[in-house]
């Protein structure tokens, strides 16, 4: 889960670190007397929010106002804004990056930094880039800190500061279960101060269950996205037409590519995953058929998902709603007999190899698409 | 031969008394696996099949002689069951368990580096050895005793692989579902590296998908150290980037984790690459 710049800040100062002085509002009347400069700054999950003009300065409680009148409601990116962060206007001399994430190679957190912050760290080379794992047995110590700071070509007190919040960054990444900590930018100010003027962070989605406080927070996933995640299943939208239910990611996908072959393409791709309840791929029916595809493509290879607990699920979903798409089944592995009687006792024949499966599904797609 | 499970293979079954543990206890017996007991803390003397349940994994171990363990325990008591098994003196421990929290995962295997005990998984369907041992969920039809490994990120496709290789008369030494996970125990080099070392296989399959870089790595190394064929897929060609696909380390991002850059560092050390499963077995047939 993505979280919102706001929401990181939130945790940010919960952990001691710098960040500027700012609240969150939802309307534009509840911007308080501006007496200082200030940033008026969309809230969405995306970057260059600045350059597609989701940021906008105020010197005056009325100047701000207007600018978050526009801002909310409108598209940044792609993304609604729902939410103004209003932050003191910095004063800034210098722009750094610092991030910490799970790096799949090493099985351990990595520490990110660089000088040149404030843009894309895809965008800076890979010279001015310090990169250090952290083993995770001893966790962030100042010697890395020295290294850290001494790459960044930092000194004195500022550098002090660096080394702080980047200890500060790993306690969040480990405390918050974060798969990504990044400050981009880090600034300092002209007084000497260091900031976390922008704040990212991810929280591993697997963890959410001992983190309540982020029930019902998240705003990246569409309505029927949603409504999936609270079913427990993998639910994505994709651009096609043709609705595929599998169990399995990599069987997903791989069903996702045997399709493409045959010149067909998903539209929404739904993952049962390891389950044993005819309930659940009910509901993961009753989903699918609210994303409206041309064509419904299940593809179900038995083993902790039994065959026939799928076959089951979808005659109960069958008999309670009217559906009027054409559905083609491949089915295969535990259980795969009594699927198949299930099955055709509803009218669905069944087959069992998946590219035979994959060139009726996309025949089926055409004849309903009436040749578009 | 085979790799990591064989006729020696005493295994103890974490989470017995759950349904999916039965279950499965049932299957892996059937297959021919030697399970010498089961674990539910609270329910020690009970019996399983026919398997004696202990209340902790060092009762079991000290009575059993067990060396390895297989855990379908929930998310969220992984992490504890997986240390106890890790702290008891298996030597392989097979997680079964999908959505295990990121850090938990970090930690359980930082845990047995040290204690130099083999982690696979998690989020994985185990590991099975035809003729000899299952210890995993895989259903037990799909396969047939042979000379081809298969080593696999993903848990149904790998069922896919498999029963095609089979249905073609192609059989496996041992086929290793290592886990759709981004932090996992036994890696594809890791399992690359058992299966040219391993007397029965003569050829290996590896079953990638999108997300990460162990394809591109696992590359490296089948220049360095594989002499043995290797043929592959890669799922999820037609993924678009950003979206998670299903796996938590499923996903295209910043540009990283393609099926073209996998394929392309795979073909480059001369790996034979599929566009779908079953082809898999057509270019190993033309092969032999």
């Amino acid at each position: 889960m993505k979280l919102f710049e706001y929401m990181a800040k939130e945790i940010f100062r919960r952990h001691g670190l710098p960040v500027p002085d700012g609240y969150v509002v939802e309307s534009a009347d509840d911007i308080k007397d501006v007496k200082k400069p200030v940033v008026v700054k969309s809230q969405v999950l995306i970057g260059g929010r600045g350059k597609a003009g989701g940021i906008k300065f105020a010197d005056g409680t009325d100047e701000a106002r207007q600018h978050a009148e526009a801002l909310l409601g409108s598209d940044v990116r792609g993304y609604k804004v729902k939410h103004i962060l209003i932050e003191e206007k910095l004063d800034i001399r210098d722009e750094l990056y610092i991030s910490v994430m799970m790096d799949r190679s090493t099985r351990m957190p990595l520490l990110i930094a660089s000088a040149d912050g404030g843009v894309e760290i895809e965008s800076v080379p890979e010279d001015r880039i310090f990169k250090r794992t952290i083993d995770p047995a001893i966790g962030y110590n100042p010697y890395i800190g020295r290294e850290l700071t001494k790459s960044m070509g930092l000194s004195g007190d500022t550098a002090k500061q660096v080394s702080f919040i980047a200890g500060k960054m790993y306690e969040i990444f480990r405390t918050e279960d974060a798969e990504l900590v990044e400050i981009n930018p880090l600034v300092l100010t002209g007084e000497g101060k260091v900031m976390a003027a922008d704040g990212k962070m991810t929280i591993n989605d697997d963890s959410l269950f001992r983190h309540p406080e982020y029930k019902g927070r998240d705003e990246e996933l569409t309505p029927i996205e949603r409504k999936a995640r609270e079913k427990g299943i993998a639910f994505v939208q994709l651009d096609g037409d043709i609705g595929v239910i599998a169990n399995g990611a990599g069987l997903t996908m791989a069903t996702l590519d045997s399709l493409s072959l045959y010149g067909g393409k998903a539209g929404v791709f739904l993952d049962l995953g390891g389950t044993d309840s005819p309930e659940m791929v009910k509901s993961a029916f009753e989903l699918m058929t609210e994303a409206e595809p041309k064509v419904i493509f299940i593809n179900i290879f038995g083993g902790i998902t039994k065959s026939d607990t799928v076959a089951t699920g979808l005659k109960e979903a069958l008999a309670s709603m009217e559906v009027n798409v054409p559905i083609v089944a491949r089915i295969k592995g535990v259980n795969e007999e009594r699927a198949i009687e299930i099955l055709s006792s509803v009218g669905i024949t069944a087959v069992s190899s998946l590219a035979e499966a994959a060139e009726i599904a996309v025949r089926r797609r055409n004849e309903a698409a009436g040749g578009d | 031969m085979a790799i990591i499970v064989d006729e020696e293979t005493k295994l103890i079954v974490q989470g017995i008394t759950g349904h999916q543990g039965q279950y499965h206890t049932g299957a892996m017996k059937e297959f021919g696996t030697n399970v010498v007991g089961g674990v539910t803390p609270g329910k020690g003397g009970m019996e399983v099949l026919g398997v004696p349940v202990f209340d902790t994994m060092r009762e079991a171990v000290a009575q059993t002689g067990a060396n390895t363990s297989i855990i379908y325990v929930p998310a969220r008591f992984l992490k504890d069951a997986a240390f106890e098994a890790i702290d008891s003196g298996v030597k392989t421990v097979v997680i079964i368990t999908e959505h295990v929290p990121v850090h938990d995962a970090m930690e359980i295997l930082m845990f047995s580096q040290r204690k130099g005990v083999r982690v696979i998984g998690p989020n994985c369907p185990g590991i099975a050895s035809p003729g000899k041992a299952k210890v995993g969920i895989m259903p037990n039809a799909i396969f047939k005793e042979g000379s081809t490994g298969v080593v696999s990120r993903s848990g149904t496709l790998t069922y896919e692989i498999v029963n095609s290789l089979t249905e073609a008369g192609i059989g496996q030494s041992t086929a290793v579902g290592i886990g759709g996970d981004p932090i996992i125990g036994t890696t594809f080099i890791d399992a690359l590296r058992m299966f040219q070392d391993d007397p029965q296989t003569e050829r290996i399959v590896m079953v990638g998908e999108i997300g990460g870089t162990a394809e591109e790595e696992a590359a490296e190394f089948i220049k360095e150290y594989v002499t043995k064929p290797v043929y592959s897929y890669i799922a999820g060609r037609t993924a678009p980037p950003g979206k998670r696909m299903g796996h938590a380390g499923a996903i295209i991002a910043r540009g990283r984790g393609t099926a073209e850059s996998k394929i392309k560092a795979l073909e480059a050390v001369g790996v034979k690459v599929a566009r779908v499963p079953v082809e898999i077995a057509d270019l190993i047939k033309a092969d032999i």
